[in-house]
């Protein structure tokens, strides 16, 4: 019961801000939104006792990227783009396919019987008490059955940070 | 109890408007903010069928996509701070020569 | 509805004493917060040859008080052109992140909110690291360029510093073997020794980076009085601005938590599994009781009636928390309390001598400029904590392999740490060659 509770209170965050963060016209109060997402995002891993996730979620997501995000608003001057039009030309075409994707998914998950109320109880099919130290399991398999893929994860990112500095230098 | 339909049709909706995000949006910035959220909503299903089937490889993919996110961000947004020295402008559709 | 209130129910009756704690904790903690604030002035005051407040109260003991009623009542301004809701959102961001950090922590085996978390100290890093975002919105929010340009100074810093605190806090994490914060000090336990003796390098990186990180002199730039009108708290006032106030020192008490239980042992006294140096369990009492003797000397100093009978009061209190430490020792009723008590008491005092440390410094050192900070923490601490991680890494493997255990851990990991400073003196004797182009980096030094 406590376990519905949480979710549905989660879950409703989240996607009450996620729609906030698309629609807001002000990028700042988008990117709080967001903020407010992906912290409910966490807040759902902890219900599935993700507990490594979770604060991965917070300290990479939030106090990261979501940090980076907020810190180039306040570098591109936004005061102009409050007064622009929010939404682009295209965009009754785009909520078309938007909605047809979104009814294709759903189509999917009906038909196969995924719909909210059927399926496997997810919480029930691993007592809690019985799963392993969450952080310890991450690192063995990451360390251990995942191990090139988080050497090739490691590469990415340096490519991607000599790539943001190269693209970020003033060129003199 | 909760089944796993629930996290699935969450991921469904939180993957569905941050693509109406990335579609209709003109500032790039709130564009890459969906993308985030796009990645998020992959990452919850991930993680509820981790817990499902009770092995981490899951949430071990979880991490990866976030790693993703991060190296994706930082490009992403070095790429719109050069653009608005050059342009003075962060709207997408303003974003059209191919040379400056 | 009604699942709503069974479910509230059943989570009150499961898990009524950390809330309780919580409560107790965000009640206290401003008091606690306001009496760090008038040691602080007394300790400057000190070290600058003047008294420090003395009118409220004997020696100033009830300024926190007296502040504290004069920031409530104070008139609460808004910018007419600030973003109301960011505005309002900020300082309670601030300290909402700065609280709940708390709850990770352990005072002592026997005091913990959140007990055995499985991702512990992290936690605590990762929730307190986001009151980065009451600073920037703040800043942002208030519409001014002043704050604008603390704002972005600070997310700056404190980005760029985490990174080099994060990796000193991975060598203690290597020795611990453990984010849960009861399994980090038992580990020391175990081991015999603190591990900021097995890696000082690490230690001297989180302190500096921990010091960058609460936004403290030398390294207040975000707020730089002189130069920036307080930088991101320029248009707040009245209760706004102390909740900043309060968020900056809950701050203060959360990083020297963490670098207490990482690397000086946590609730354990020095030394902790050598027996014939027990008697140091006595210092703990006998601090006390000394604090009020002199309380008791200094009392008929006093001039007026009331300043006495107060001063005989905190006489009395600490020989009643001498009473309390002593007490474990010789009753054998209270005996399972001992290691909470003193643990207690280990840990506050070892908290108490880092934020000692970090006044210490901001009367002694001035402020440095925002190109020297940021050169510091890029050229000089990130480098050397990278190093320092692989070195300590490497002198683990090595320490194992000899089966190395405790103090002969040394054996390894102090050549790891003396190649480390080389390196660092290296560093900086290169810093010092490229120094002198120091013009070019100002007006753009945040973008």
């Amino acid at each position: 019961m406590l376990d519905q509770v949480i979710f549905y209170f989660f879950a409703a965050i989240a996607v009450i801000s996620a729609i906030l963060t698309v629609t807001r016209r002000n990028v700042v109060h988008s990117a709080i939104f967001l903020i407010t997402a992906l912290l409910a995002t966490a807040g759902i891993f902890l219900q599935l006792r993700a507990e490594f996730l979770f604060i991965v979620q917070i300290i990479l997501y939030v106090g990261g990227i979501m940090v980076l995000f907020v810190f180039v608003i306040m570098l591109v001057n936004l005061d102009v783009a409050v007064r622009q039009l929010r939404f682009a030309r295209q965009k009754w075409v785009a909520l078309l396919i938007s909605l047809a994707l979104a009814a294709q998914v759903g189509l999917m998950l009906w038909s196969t019987g995924k719909m909210p109320g059927q399926g496997v109880p997810v919480l029930a099919a691993v007592p809690a008490d019985k799963l392993p130290l969450n952080s310890e399991a991450v690192a063995k398999s990451l360390f251990e059955t995942y191990l090139l893929p988080f050497e090739i994860a490691s590469v990415l990112l340096l490519v991607a940070m000599i790539g943001a500095v190269v693209m970020a230098k003033k060129r003199t | 109890m909760l089944p796993i339909g629930h996290y699935l049709f969450l991921g469904l909706a939180l993957f569905i408007i941050g693509v109406i995000g990335v579609v209709t949006r003109r500032n790039v910035i709130v564009i890459l903010m969906s993308i985030e959220l796009i990645l998020n909503a992959v990452n919850i299903n991930l993680v509820a069928f981790s817990r499902l089937y009770g092995d981490v490889a899951g949430q071990v993919f979880a991490l990866f996509i976030i790693a993703d996110a991060a190296a994706e961000a930082a490009v992403g947004l070095g790429i719109i701070i050069a653009f608005f020295r050059n342009r003075e402008t962060v709207l997408e559709d303003e974003m059209d020569l191919l040379k400056w | 509805m009604q699942a709503v209130t069974q479910a509230t129910l059943e989570f009150v009756k499961q898990y009524w004493a950390p809330l309780v704690c919580g409560l107790v904790i965000v009640g206290v903690l401003p008091l606690i917060v306001g009496y760090v604030v008038l040691v602080e002035r007394k300790i400057m005051a000190d070290m600058q040859a003047r008294l420090g407040p003395m009118r409220v109260g004997p020696h100033g003991l009830l300024q926190p008080i007296a502040d504290a009623v004069k920031l409530l009542i104070k008139e609460d301004i808004i910018p007419e052109d600030a973003d109301k809701l960011v505005f309002w959102l900020a300082p309670v961001l601030s300290v909402a992140a700065a609280l709940l950090a708390i709850a990770g922590l352990a005072i002592g085996p026997a005091f913990q909110i959140a007990k055995d978390v499985n991702i512990g100290i992290l936690f605590v890093v990762g929730v307190s690291a986001m009151g980065i975002f009451g600073i920037v919105l703040g800043g942002w929010a208030s519409n001014s360029h002043y704050s604008l340009i603390g704002a972005l100074r600070s997310s700056a810093q404190l980005v760029s510093y985490e990174t080099a605190a994060g990796m000193a806090l991975v060598c203690g994490l290597l020795f611990a073997g453990s984010l849960n914060i009861t399994s980090i000090v038992q580990a020391q336990y175990d081991q015999g020794v603190w591990f900021g003796l097995l890696a000082p390098v690490a230690f001297f990186t989180y302190l500096v980076a921990s010091i960058a990180e609460t936004n403290r002199a030398p390294f207040d730039l975000p707020e730089a009085e002189s130069e920036l009108v307080a930088g991101y708290m320029t248009e707040f006032s009245g209760f706004r601005w102390s909740l900043y106030f309060l968020a900056e020192y809950t701050n203060m008490i959360v990083v020297a938590s963490v670098a207490t239980t990482l690397f000086l042992g946590g609730w354990l006294r020095p030394f902790p599994r050598t027996t014939w140096l027990s008697f140091i369990d006595f210092f703990p009492p006998l601090l006390m009781v000394g604090i009020g003797v002199y309380c008791l000397m200094r009392t008929p100093k006093q001039p007026v009636r009331v300043q006495q009978t107060f001063m005989l009061a905190v006489a009395g209190l600490c020989f009643a928390v001498a009473l309390v430490l002593v007490a474990p020792m010789l009753v054998p009723a209270v005996k399972p309390l001992h290691d909470g008590i003193l643990g207690a008491f280990w840990f506050i005092f070892k908290v108490s001598l880092y934020i000692y440390f970090f006044m210490w410094l901001r009367f002694t050192l001035p402020r440095y400029r925002f190109d020297q900070l940021m050169r510091l923490g890029w050229h000089f601490l990130i480098p050397l904590s990278i190093i320092n991680v692989l070195l300590i890494g490497i002198a683990m493997i090595v320490g194992t392999y000899f089966h190395l255990q405790g103090w002969s851990l040394l054996l390894t990991t102090s050549p790891a740490s003396i190649i480390a400073l080389i390196i660092a003196l290296f560093i900086l004797a290169t810093e010092q060659k490229s120094e002198p182009q120091k013009s070019s980096a100002a007006p753009d030094s945040y973008a």
